[in-house]
């Protein structure tokens, strides 16, 4: 148990230190969600009562939408300069490479979902400073990362990981973002537990089941 | 190995025709019209449409099932059945999803309802051609194999929460839409005729993953060949 | 470099438990007599078989040269005693662990040096190091990595993003990172690509102060006269078979050249490569 632990805090750390040095993988979903955002803020009229409706959704389709991109690069980068073999040549479970890459994903993209709040903000008056949102925002992002650095790690190995991974991914995380989108509007009418409560428990349930399929799958899929 | 099973899957095909060439009669001759509302003649869309989803899930069911038991006790001829099933699922599912737009239309006025069954089907599709394209892009057969079988076992195991999220999130959104066929009591030609074609697409499916799992197991044959031959 | 390496090898073979946190006591007390030992081994790629019924035995201490055309098979092979390839057929063991069931003692036993680097081209020499010796969990990590440093002449580029690095000094780190945790078998794929005569004089006291140390080496080399120098024992493959084993104090490198060349006409006479 030690060692996996160490292990999974070695890597995230050295991913969390590239990222700080380069910033490559952040300024490069920073600046996605920012144009999603604004794209559709020019798509959509943001009058109240549209916002009301839509607004849920047009965050969550801009937050997966990102996840995507930040999710392949787990891998990805890994893969294409060669260190993958590096973490795959230790002697270490591969289920402490996944929880450490798991980590990272999920910190760069909590990062720069908050980050978006204000975007929001100034451009559908949606306000998201909801301590209701926060909860969902972290455990659907915990959801898409535990079920997207796992399809990356295959998405990484082909030619086509940018049509890959979604069409992967999609499908198995539909449920979180049915949910996501469900429970932020509740939270942002001030529903409160009520409103909110049964698509938390449900997200976070998601969470769990996919966090302990992943981490033994992953074994799986790196296999050569 | 190819030649072996040949003579039951043989049989399992004509037999397959045989009932279909009886449920078209069935579908077509024997089953009541429909009333207005549920789309007179289109409706005999839906002698299509169920038994397909239906098997669709099965095939879907088999394919995670196989995957589970590839993963663990890697024989080659669970990959096999798994890959077949996904093969005839999909095309199962594409049925379900066609037909299922033709009759809404002129019922519903409307292509397409999400309601829990629609998602479902919907999503389970979208795992599937998932689950097949991911083995073309894999860098060996191998490889492509156990990514498939992770993205089966992945589905399966969304399905209890994506009808759940649809559920609720129809509860929320839509009246509920009370589905032709879903009233209490079916009169006795509609159920027979249903039932007849549930059994014949069962008979179907059974016939066609047997014939692609041989198939397969050919293919993997002539490779092995291959392989020593080109010393 | 040589007197360091081997007595903490001499130790670690010694007492094994303080060589790795994963190796357990059982498990190494039936020290076996073979560094190496592989049997049968085959491997295919879909069509394309990179290794057939490949047999290779190697006793500690020792050194393998193995020899072969491009295609041959060598990467293949140094990849699979990695455990980064799984076999098709046969047995593989190393240091006495089954690689079917214990791959994961196998990989903290063994050093790769391939040709790609495996260094984080963002960080510095000493960050790559850190990391992988909190990956091998190895104590005293600080020490280790600045010995280590000093060991391949690279102390004086310790602060410097790889990225910046000459190839040649990228290898070095390369080096490094492969004995770090002071494995068993040293496995090493084409390292004298990319050193200039400083790095290549630090290439053969490495290999030299590993055999000292009890450990064993593996080189795929295409330079001959290195590879026969360095080792005890000289394999060439071709189209994935061994076409001559023999001890080096029994050839000639014209003998070995003369053996990859042979199987290299043959084999673009039957076609179809990888």
């Amino acid at each position: 148990m030690k060692s996996y632990l160490r292990s999974a805090v070695a890597v995230y750390a050295k991913d969390m230190r590239l990222e700080a040095r380069t910033k490559e993988t952040f300024s490069a979903v920073l600046a996605f969600a920012v144009i999603v955002a604004f794209v559709f803020g020019f798509a959509f009229d943001p009058s109240p009562t549209v916002v009301a409706l839509v607004g849920p959704g047009i965050v969550w389709v801009a937050y997966v939408f990102t996840g995507i991109l930040g999710m392949n690069r787990t891998f990805a980068v890994e893969r294409d300069r060669g260190t993958l073999e590096g973490l795959l040549l230790a002697p270490v479970g591969r289920e402490a490479i996944y929880a450490g890459k798991l980590a990272s994903t999920t910190t760069i993209m909590l990062v720069v979902e908050v980050l978006l709040y204000p975007v929001f903000l100034v451009l559908f008056e949606l306000n998201l400073f909801n301590i209701w949102f926060v909860l969902i925002t972290i455990a659907a992002t915990v959801g898409f990362s535990a079920v997207g650095t796992l399809f990356s790690a295959i998405a990484a190995h082909t030619r086509a990981r940018e049509i890959l991974l979604p069409l992967l991914f999609l499908p198995i995380v539909l449920p979180v973002i049915i949910g996501a989108v469900a429970s932020t509007s509740a939270a942002l009418a001030g529903d409160g537990w009520d409103g909110v409560g049964k698509w938390l428990q449900f997200i976070v349930a998601f969470d769990l089941v996919f966090l302990v399929l992943s981490s033994w799958a992953f074994d799986f899929v790196l296999e050569e | 190995m190819g030649t072996a099973g040949l003579g039951i899957r043989q049989a399992l095909l004509g037999l397959a025709a045989l009932l279909f060439l009886i449920d078209l009669y069935l579908i077509f001759q024997y089953a009541p019209t429909a009333s207005e509302a549920l789309g007179l003649q289109v409706q005999r869309i839906f002698y299509f449409h169920v038994p397909s989803a239906l098997l669709g899930m099965i095939s879907f069911a088999v394919a995670a099932t196989a995957s589970v038991v590839y993963l663990t006790k890697r024989g080659r001829k669970w990959d096999r059945i798994a890959w077949a099933s996904a093969e005839v699922g999909t095309v199962f599912f594409t049925v379900a999803i066609g037909t299922g737009a033709i009759w809404a239309k002129p019922v519903w006025q409307t292509w397409w309802v999400w309601d829990v069954n629609g998602t479902l089907t919907f999503m389970l599709w979208l795992v599937f051609i998932g689950y097949l394209i991911v083995r073309s892009y894999a860098p060996t057969v191998e490889r492509g194999s156990r990514w498939a079988a992770v993205v089966a076992i992945f589905g399966a195991a969304a399905v209890p929460f994506v009808y759940m999220a649809a559920d609720w999130w129809e509860g929320l959104h839509t009246e509920r839409i009370t589905g032709p066929g879903a009233s209490g009591s079916m009169q006795s030609e509609i159920f027979v005729t249903f039932m007849f074609s549930l059994v014949t697409f069962l008979v179907l499916f059974i016939a066609l993953v047997a014939e692609r799992t041989a198939q397969r197991g050919v293919e993997e044959s002539i490779e092995e060949l291959r392989r020593e031959v080109s010393a | 470099m040589r007197p360091g390496y081997a007595i903490i090898l001499e130790r670690a073979i010694a007492s094994p438990t303080t060589m790795t946190t994963n190796a357990t006591p059982e498990a190494l007390s039936h020290a076996p007599s073979l560094a190496i030992d592989v049997q049968g081994l085959s491997k295919s790629f879909g069509r394309m078989a990179a290794l057939r019924k490949v047999d290779l035995q190697l006793a500690y201490g020792e050194g393998l040269a193995l020899f072969g055309h491009n295609g041959a098979g060598k990467s293949t092979l140094i990849r699979t005693l990695t455990t980064l390839i799984r076999p098709d057929e046969g047995t593989v063991r190393i240091a006495g662990f089954d690689r079917e069931s214990q791959a994961s003692k196998i990989r903290s036993i063994i050093g790769y040096v391939g040709h790609q680097s495996l260094l984080y081209d963002d960080l510095t020499p000493r960050e790559n190091l850190r990391f992988y010796a909190k990956l091998y969990g190895l104590p005293d990590a600080h020490d280790l990595v600045e010995r280590s440093l000093a060991e391949v002449g690279a102390s004086t580029y310790a602060e410097r993003r790889v990225r910046v690095l000459s190839n040649g000094m990228q290898k070095r780190v390369a080096i490094a990172r492969a004995l770090l945790h002071r494995p068993r078998v040293l496995l090493l794929d084409e390292p004298e690509t990319g050193l200039d005569q400083g790095g290549l004089e630090l290439l053969d006291s490495v290999v030299a102060a590993v055999k000292q140390g009890g450990a064993s080496v593996v080189m795929a080399t295409h330079g001959t006269e290195r590879g026969l120098a360095l080792a005890e024992r000289a394999i060439v493959l071709a189209d994935g078979r061994v076409s001559l084993a023999c001890a080096t104090s029994e050839t000639t490198v014209d003998a070995i050249q003369q053996a990859v060349l042979a199987e290299r006409g043959a084999s673009s006479r039957s076609g179809a490569q990888a």
